[in-house]
């Protein structure tokens, strides 16, 4: 109990990170994570539960006390087998995950003093081992005979596609674009998540044996019916993720400088566009962005525009306050040192221009109402409290909608008023198609990247199930 | 054959074959590409999305021709930009990284009646597929091609094998009759044809004035939309143009639109954003391989 007690007084360990000067010139990562000795403090400040909270936060189950416990004792390598069981990719998720409102927010040390680093710690088992292990061939069961065909190379079909060929079946992944990984590839930038670690955590699914097709758009190029019966899959997993983005709906939205977050991080992150001309892609060389909405892609557009060369300020405008914004607190507070510009309880209403081009954002002050019976404060407008932003672009994170693709080549899926794709069964994420399954933003809306691994770890479960008994 | 490029991180990734390369008329080539996957699902109106190398852009253009037992495409293209030169200059046997499609909605093919197709310059190319569907569809298909002048008419011959009338006009009246195309759609109007559906495609300045001639006399007026996009997919939302008052996404709810309820004023701006851009890039490509050989080519395309 005593050394209990001690454990918890020992302050958690920060990891080291670039400074905010330098680092908002550049696109290299942000946090530069553990040494091995600050690992193995961190780890050990773990009490071992016996009925451990931290695994039921998590939504891939990784076995947290164990790998935590391997660390705590130097053994690295060990630690990583132990979170590749769960997890096919540590080194995205310890990096991108809201792990203060997962596996850390049920850390029972974390009730009296800071929760354990669970995130840092899964990171720096996945760097260490991708750093210190030879690339070999991984244990899987013996060949099933069964095909499975994944649609989206993202977080969902990622983790489907590992948790099924590990289990001894054959797995084709179908991406639409010209690189693997989603958002995870276009998405998310350079200085959060680094393409060369995601293309390492995607070498582990090759040497799993699963086959990533590119260039492939399912719903245009094949449909469901030509999967199944023409190329023999047993089972197919949709995993499209998130589709068309929203825009606001207000005057100006086609001038120029306008962009979706999607689009701006799509040129930046998947075509290179902040290497022009070296890459063909070009972003168009702004002085000011407007930034709006207040999630992890508004944070992410946010501080990606201040690290192009020609910008001298980036705002974010977001409705309500700074308690509640969407987007994870760290990310927050990395914005605010690298100097994003806040401006709170402020929306938009009208896109001016000149010569085609944007030349401020007119935006009104809003007011949280009392909180409702949901607790919840709502922003509503002040009268007459239009002001004007000077900026020459604004970028739109307001979250997408669904795409239609695969759901308009299938008369057969059902979707819901939105056109998420419904799920005849919830507990395997079996569609009302029978031998097609589904998980991830195309099932929930947007929501994050370890949800999406989760729904598609447990809809390959069910593909498990389902092909297994099928009759031969 | 397929060459699959082996990649660090287990991606198959299969590169498309041009089989034959044709320089058609001044600055527009002709491509047929070995892409068997797409050749069997490609429609007329769809387009693809390629992307020439590691450190490409990625471009649609509209499919003309697709061959689904030979597995193959045929696509023009136009040279006035980086990427579009760079792809004038590649050759038979030579292969493009990336290509993606069939992207959009294919063109409603029924028996309308009586159908004016009109393509504007290169956008002749882009008409000749759904003009041979319209008409094996029992239309009776009127096309005009439109030119600056007489070379630049391409596909003369195989649309007067798949049209049932066909009009030539150019600016200059090199060739066929002098004038614009909306010149003839005007004289066919008051000649009293039938008219049952118009389609253009071609420059935007052309299609706004095909659409602004018909939209008194009630003529369904379609338009294909050729903004600037990224994916294809409808997730970028570059591609969005101004229908009826409704943002529209050209790759997934496109490219043929309504041309009475287009905004072609908003697109014309739109098209404006990359201008700066394009030069420098192009400007830079022809520095950079400004080699004899290659300088060679590049005059001879701008002849």
């Amino acid at each position: 109990m005593g050394k209990d007690t001690q454990r918890n007084k020992t302050p958690r360990t920060s990891a080291p990170e670039q400074d905010p000067d330098e680092r908002k010139k550049n696109f290299q990562e942000v946090s530069l994570g553990y040494t091995p000795a600050m690992a193995q403090l961190e780890a050990s400040r773990c009490i071992q539960c016996k009925k451990p909270k931290c695994v039921i936060g998590c939504p891939v189950r990784v076995a947290i006390p164990e790998f935590i416990k391997q660390v705590a004792e130097g053994d690295f390598l060990a630690a990583a087998r132990t979170i590749k069981e769960s997890n096919a990719l540590p080194a995205v998720t310890g990096r991108v995950c809201p792990q203060e409102d997962q596996c850390e927010k049920h850390c029972v040390i974390g009730i009296k003093g800071e929760p354990l680093a669970i995130g840092k710690l899964e990171r720096f088992v996945a760097d260490y081992e991708r750093l210190h292990s030879e690339a070999k061939a991984v244990e899987i069961a013996p060949s099933t005979g069964k095909k499975i065909a994944i649609i989206g190379a993202g977080p969902a079909g990622l983790a489907a596609a590992s948790d099924l060929a590990k289990l001894g079946h054959e797995v084709v992944i179908f991406e639409a674009l010209h690189k693997p990984g989603g958002v995870l590839f276009y998405g998310i930038p350079e200085f959060r998540l680094p393409k060369a670690i995601l293309e390492a955590e995607l070498d582990y699914l090759k040497r799993l044996g699963v086959e990533i097709k590119v260039n492939y758009v399912i719903g245009k190029i094949k449909t469901l019916d030509e999967l199944m019966i023409e190329d023999g899959f047993n089972a197919i997993f949709i995993g499209t993720g998130a589709g068309l983005p929203y825009f606001l709906g207000i005057p100006g939205e086609n001038l120029n400088g306008v962009y979706s977050a999607n689009e701006f991080l799509t040129r930046i992150n998947l075509m290179h566009a902040w290497e022009f001309p070296v890459f063909d892609t070009p972003i168009h060389h702004h002085k000011i962005f407007a930034v709006i909405g207040g999630g992890n892609t508004a944070l992410d557009a946010a501080r990606t525009a201040l690290r192009l060369p020609t910008t001298e300020k980036v705002m974010l405008i977001y409705r309500r306050s700074r308690e509640e914004l969407p987007a994870r607190l760290e990310e927050v507070e990395h914005a605010e040192a690298e100097g994003i510009e806040f401006h709170y309880l402020a929306s938009p209403v009208d896109i001016k221009g000149s010569n085609g081009w944007v030349s401020e954002i007119i935006c009104q002050k809003m007011e949280l109402t009392e909180p409702d019976t949901s607790g919840r404060r709502r922003p509503q407008p002040v009268e007459n409290s239009d002001f004007p932003l000077k900026t020459d672009a604004v970028i739109i994170a307001l979250g997408s909608g669904v795409n239609p693709l695969i759901a308009k080549s299938a008369s057969d899926l059902q979707t819901d008023t939105h056109g998420h794709i419904e799920l005849a069964d919830p507990d395997i994420n079996l569609t009302s198609r029978l031998g097609v399954f589904a998980g991830g933003d195309i099932v929930t809306g947007a929501a994050t990247v370890i949800s999406a691994m989760g729904a598609g770890k447990k809809a390959a479960e069910g593909i498990h199930h389902y092909v297994m008994n099928l009759e031969p | 054959m397929n060459v699959f490029r082996d990649t660090p991180f287990g991606v198959k990734h299969n590169m498309f074959k041009i089989l034959k390369k044709i320089h058609l008329a001044p600055q527009v080539f002709q491509y047929l590409l070995h892409a068997p996957d797409i050749a069997k699902k490609a429609l007329p109106g769809q387009f693809v999305i390629i992307r020439l190398d590691e450190t490409g852009e990625r471009i649609p253009i509209t499919i003309s021709d697709s061959d689904p037992v030979q597995g193959t495409l045929t696509f023009y293209v136009q040279a006035v930009g980086k990427t579009s030169i760079e792809m004038s200059l590649m050759n038979t046997g030579d292969f493009i990284l990336d290509i993606v499609g069939p992207l959009g909605n294919p063109s409603q093919i029924d028996r309308f009646g009586t159908v004016v197709l009109i393509g504007g310059g290169f956008g002749i190319a882009a008409i000749h597929p759904i003009v041979r569907a319209l008409t094996q569809a029992e239309n009776k298909t009127i096309s005009i091609l439109g030119a600056r002048t007489k070379e630049l008419v391409i596909l003369e011959k195989e649309m007067r094998t798949v049209s049932t009338d066909v009009h030539v006009v150019t600016d200059d009246g090199s060739y066929g009759t002098r004038g614009l195309v909306t010149d003839t759609l005007q004289m066919l109007i008051e000649q009293k044809e039938p008219i049952d559906r118009v389609i253009a495609i071609g420059p935007l300045i052309m299609m706004k004035a095909v659409a602004d001639l018909t939209r008194p006399y009630n003529i369904p007026t379609l338009v294909s939309m050729n903004p600037i996009m990224i994916d294809g997919t409808g997730m970028c939302g570059a591609c969005r143009v101004t229908v009826g008052g409704e943002m529209k996404f050209a790759c997934v709810d496109g490219p043929e639109f309504d041309g009475h309820a287009v905004d072609f004023e908003g697109l014309l701006n739109r098209l404006k954003t990359y201008i700066p851009e394009e030069t420098e890039a192009k400007e830079k490509y022809l520095k950079d391989t400004g080699g004899q050989c290659r300088a060679a080519k590049v005059s001879q395309i701008y002849g």
